[in-house]
């Protein structure tokens, strides 16, 4: 393992920290909030972290395998979780340490799950920081450094490991390029958002943290009732970009490059787009009789579509109160997630299809034994490893799921009535990125009531979910330390 | 640059490695899916799965756009044929290896303009014109040239009793003035850029610049036994050796080649012209060795089909104090093997052809614009040294070179102003318009700026 260069790479990492926490820094100077002094404490607390990483630790050499890039995403993320909870804490917007790194790995993750009940309270600073987390989080904090800064030519190993979806592809030959272009989309599509934001009913800067949140798929709102109070106009335009940015930044990039028949041949965005009008009709008709009106109830059903298929967890309404059908196609939805190459979480469209179609073939396969069979996607042939590699993420995300579900059900602190459908959906929302569940942590309550265990558990499953299980999975299993 | 590589076998892989080291924008191309897989791992490129002569794969690839297109499949044919396609396709530059003697002979250049082949690459013949370039110059273990041949650079290794074999730098330069550097030393496994208190020591793998012309006077100078080869034996007649035979022939260097198999011999004595000896028998057999003049000949050159014979009838040459021995050895393995017996010339045919592959695109890529103007990678590939045009507003110049602080790593070995080569000490300047040869081990350098720490 070559710490070295593990160190080096954490400590650019916090020196980008260092940079972004400005941001917010100037935010609640601009507001004249306390909260400025928070954040240039841990800024500077991060620099010089940061600093002593990148100057002092100079790496050998610059051999990074798969097990490198795993363990550096992993390391990355926790400690940018650490010192990112550290404003909420100081400025005592959040007192507590867990309840602060929950928030704030909620935020990277892109989770959206928050444990404040009362949102409108908190500094204008911190809440900025909070939706911003959501937008670097998205992207990857290691891709952007990799975009930056990076040289190395293997950095493939990072980009493997922090972007979602069970084959990651180049756009462009080289790493460094490919994550130059997913950033560039990233950020043009998130100015586009903001501007149409600004355009509509919301003032700069309510504009600029939705936009953050919508890019990101991640969730926090500034407002107790997430966006129920903003004009039709803004929430049709964060429901078109929720779903735009659980598509596969790759199409964008194919349609600069005017490859039109790539996005069209793309099965993995049709499949998306299918199970979007599907579930958006159903949804409609479902609770068509409690609006009483063809407008609201489409918007309503689009929107939380959307949300939650893009594991975002924006709200416009209380989908609690929602017949069983369309809470259950949320529930399904939440499982899924976006397509892979997204910023969205979930189990991913593509490993959906790659095993129902191994499914279809083995069925075949059973009623004639000979036949040869192939599972395609795209037109391609898959080779038997990310076959074998998607079901085995499928029992690992079964059991984890299951195993973070067990633990929340042995918190006394969950309100007896409904516990079932409250702990189920809580393990699911957190594992998958998206933020709100059913029940007691429904889109109007919150993560609070949870005690600090099922807190901690509730951090790992997020970053497991983001990460997508098997970094940390790696990071934190003794096979991976012991030299052998 | 955009280059597509297609064939990721040895060859394949050695340019990748090479040329994303050089910061091109790399694609390959390989119809074995473990392959693809394996390099998609290894080297920060891209890789598609698939036939190179296909139009779709080719498409995919990007061929249209790529300014450098080299197909080094196992089959000339298909190289041939995937060059032809891509170069149609709107490739800008297109190199095949093309192996077979069949299609080396009259007909490539035909082959070649029609196909409008960029450059055609024919290992064996690189190989034995490598080989032939070591024997004219037995003392050095590889010798670079410089652009326009004003500076070379060899690398000698020092012998046991070699008058060298513990001498301070600094006291050398004392006693032998001239225009030479000691740039690089290679001691064991690492690469460093001597100072003047730095002890030399037998088994020391030294780079040493000297202006063309004066190359024998200072060997001299040096003590380094040097004398051009008289008579050349070749174990083995495969296909480097008969390139070697009839350029050896044609600089009147008497040939002598030992081949076990009768009806390869006949082949050769058919195809050489009669100067060349053939003899039949078995070259692992010492006494054949002793009987055809072993003792008496001063280059051997050790070319059979597998690597550790050649390496075994090197040693026993070494043995009987043959003074130049080289000895073809195709497994990357093995090389370190054979260093460590004391073999210093090896040659292997793979690696020169992608030497040669990337020093094209080196070319290449100079005329677009870069800042290196040649690229060479010396000491064993630990080391590289690099040629920078400087210009006139260059804030490097009019600096005597031993105020300048140099990163670590990195020397200033030699300037090339007008027709004239400097090798320079510590009094001498950079001026405009010169050229500057530059030594780096380990340090990463785009530009002459760089090598300021």
């Amino acid at each position: 393992m070559n710490y070295r260069l593990i160190f080096n790479l954490i400590g650019k990492v916090l020196l980008l920290e260092t940079v972004l926490l400005l941001l917010p820094m100037v935010t609640a100077l601009v507001c004249g909030e306390f909260s400025s002094v928070a954040f240039a404490i841990t800024a500077a607390v991060s620099f010089i972290l940061g600093l002593f990483l990148n100057l002092f630790v100079r790496p050998k050499n610059q051999f990074m395998y798969a097990k490198e890039g795993i363990v550096v995403t992993a390391f990355a993320w926790i400690l940018v979780s650490l010192v990112g909870a550290l404003p909420f804490v100081i400025s005592g917007g959040i007192p507590s340490f867990i309840d602060a790194l929950f928030e704030i790995v909620s935020g990277f993750t892109t989770t959206g799950a928050s444990i404040l009940t009362d949102v409108e309270s908190l500094d204008k600073g911190l809440l900025f920081w909070r939706s911003f987390s959501h937008w670097i989080g998205g992207m990857g904090v290691l891709v952007f450094v990799l975009a930056v800064v990076n040289r190395n030519d293997r950095s493939m190993h990072i980009l493997r490991a922090e972007m979602p979806g069970p084959t990651v592809d180049k756009l462009v030959p080289k790493a460094k390029t490919t994550a130059f272009i997913l950033y560039a989309i990233y950020v043009v599509l998130t100015l586009v958002l903001a501007i149409m934001l600004w355009c509509g009913d919301m003032n700069f800067f309510e504009g600029l943290v939705h936009a953050f949140g919508t890019a990101g798929t991640g969730g926090f709102g500034i407002k107790n009732s997430s966006l129920g109070e903003y004009s039709a106009y803004s929430q049709w335009v964060i429901a078109v970009f929720m779903l735009l940015f659980a598509i596969n930044f790759n199409l964008y990039f194919f349609l600069i490059m005017g490859r039109f028949t790539s996005i069209f041949r793309n099965r993995e965005f049709w499949v998306y787009v299918g199970v979007v009008v599907f579930s958006v009709v159903v949804i409609t008709i479902n609770i068509f009789s409690t609006y009483n009106n063809v407008a609201t109830a489409l918007k309503h059903s689009t929107f939380q579509v959307a949300s939650i298929i893009s594991t975002t967890g924006y709200s416009t309404v209380d989908f609690d109160q929602w017949p069983a059908l369309s809470k259950g196609i949320l529930f399904a939805l939440m499982l899924m997630g976006g397509c892979a190459g997204s910023t969205a979480g979930g189990f991913k469209v593509t490993r959906v299809m790659i095993l129902f179609k191994k499914i279809g073939n083995d069925l075949k396969k059973s009623l004639h034994p000979r036949t040869a069979t192939v599972v395609k996607i795209n037109g391609e042939k898959l080779s038997d490893e990310t076959i074998g590699g998607v079901t085995s993420y499928l029992a690992v995300y079964a059991f984890i799921f299951l195993a973070v579900f067990l633990i929340l059900c042995l918190d006394p602190n969950v309100p007896r009535e409904g516990a079932f459908e409250t702990n189920l959906t809580a393990s699911a929302a957190c594992f998958n990125n998206i933020g709100p569940g059913f029940g007691a942590v429904g889109p109007t309550c919150s993560f609070a009531m949870y005690s600090p265990l099922s807190k901690i558990v509730l951090i790992f499953a997020m970053l497991l979910g983001r990460l997508e299980i098997y970094p940390v999975l790696l990071t934190f299993s003794l096979g991976t330390w012991i030299k052998k | 640059m955009n280059i597509i590589v297609v064939g990721c076998g040895k060859v394949g892989k050695s340019l990748l490695f090479s040329l994303v080291k050089e910061n091109h924008d790399l694609t390959a191309i390989d119809s074995n899916e473990e392959v693809i897989a394996e390099v998609r791992n290894s080297y920060d490129v891209m890789a598609f799965c698939g036939n190179g002569t296909s139009y779709t794969v080719l498409k995919k690839a990007g061929a249209e756009n790529c300014d450098l297109f080299i197909a080094v499949t196992a089959s000339d044919e298909l190289n041939m044929l995937s060059c032809f396609a891509a170069k149609r396709m709107g490739a800008k530059y297109t190199v095949a290896r093309i192996r077979n003697p069949k299609n080396n002979d009259d007909s490539l250049d035909f082959m070649k303009k029609q196909l409008d082949l960029s450059l055609s690459i024919n290992p064996e013949q690189l190989a034995a014109q490598a080989i032939f370039n070591l024997l004219k110059l037995p003392a050095a273990a590889k010798l670079e040239t410089f652009s326009s041949n004003q500076i070379e650079m060899l690398e000698i290794i020092i012998k046991p009793d070699s008058p060298l074999d513990g001498v301070l730098l600094k006291d050398l330069k004392r006693k032998h003035k001239g225009k030479y550097l000691i740039c690089a030393v290679m001691r064991g496994e690492s690469v460093v850029i001597p100072k003047g208190d730095f002890a030399l020591k037998s088994g020391d793998r030294i780079g040493l610049i000297v202006a063309e012309g004066d190359l024998n006077g200072t060997l001299d100078m040096l003590e380094v036994p040097h004398k051009r080869i008289k008579r050349v034996m070749i174990i083995g007649a495969g296909i480097v050796s008969r390139y070697l035979a009839k350029i050896l022939i044609r600089h009147r260097i008497p040939v002598k080649i030992i081949e076990s198999d009768t009806r390869v011999c006949e082949e050769v004595c058919e195809e050489l012209p009669s100067k060349a000896t053939v003899i039949h028998g078995n070259a692992m057999s010492q006494d054949l060795l002793m009987e055809e003049g072993l003792s008496s000949t001063d280059g051997l050159v050790a070319l059979t089909g597998r690597d550790e014979e050649n390496i075994l009838i090197s040693y026993y040459a070494m043995s009987n104090s043959v003074s130049k021995i080289i000895a073809k050895v195709n497994r990357d393995e093995l090389f370190s093997v054979a260093e460590k017996l004391g073999l210093d010339s090896l040659i292997s045919p793979r690696r020169v052809t992608s030497n040669e592959i990337v020093k094209y695109a080196r070319a290449l890529e100079n005329t677009l614009d870069s800042k290196i103007e040649a690229l060479y990678s010396v000491m064993g590939g630990m080391a590289e040294a690099l040629e920078f045009k400087v210009l006139a507003d260059s804030k490097l110049t009019h600096v005597p070179l031993k105020e300048m602080k140099l990163k670590k790593g990195v020397l200033i070995a030699g300037i090339i102003r007008g027709k004239e080569a400097v090798i320079p000490d510590g009094e001498d300047m950079i001026l405009p318009e010169d050229r500057v040869i530059v030594i780096s081990a380990g340090a990463q350098l785009y530009d002459l700026a760089d090598i300021i720490a």
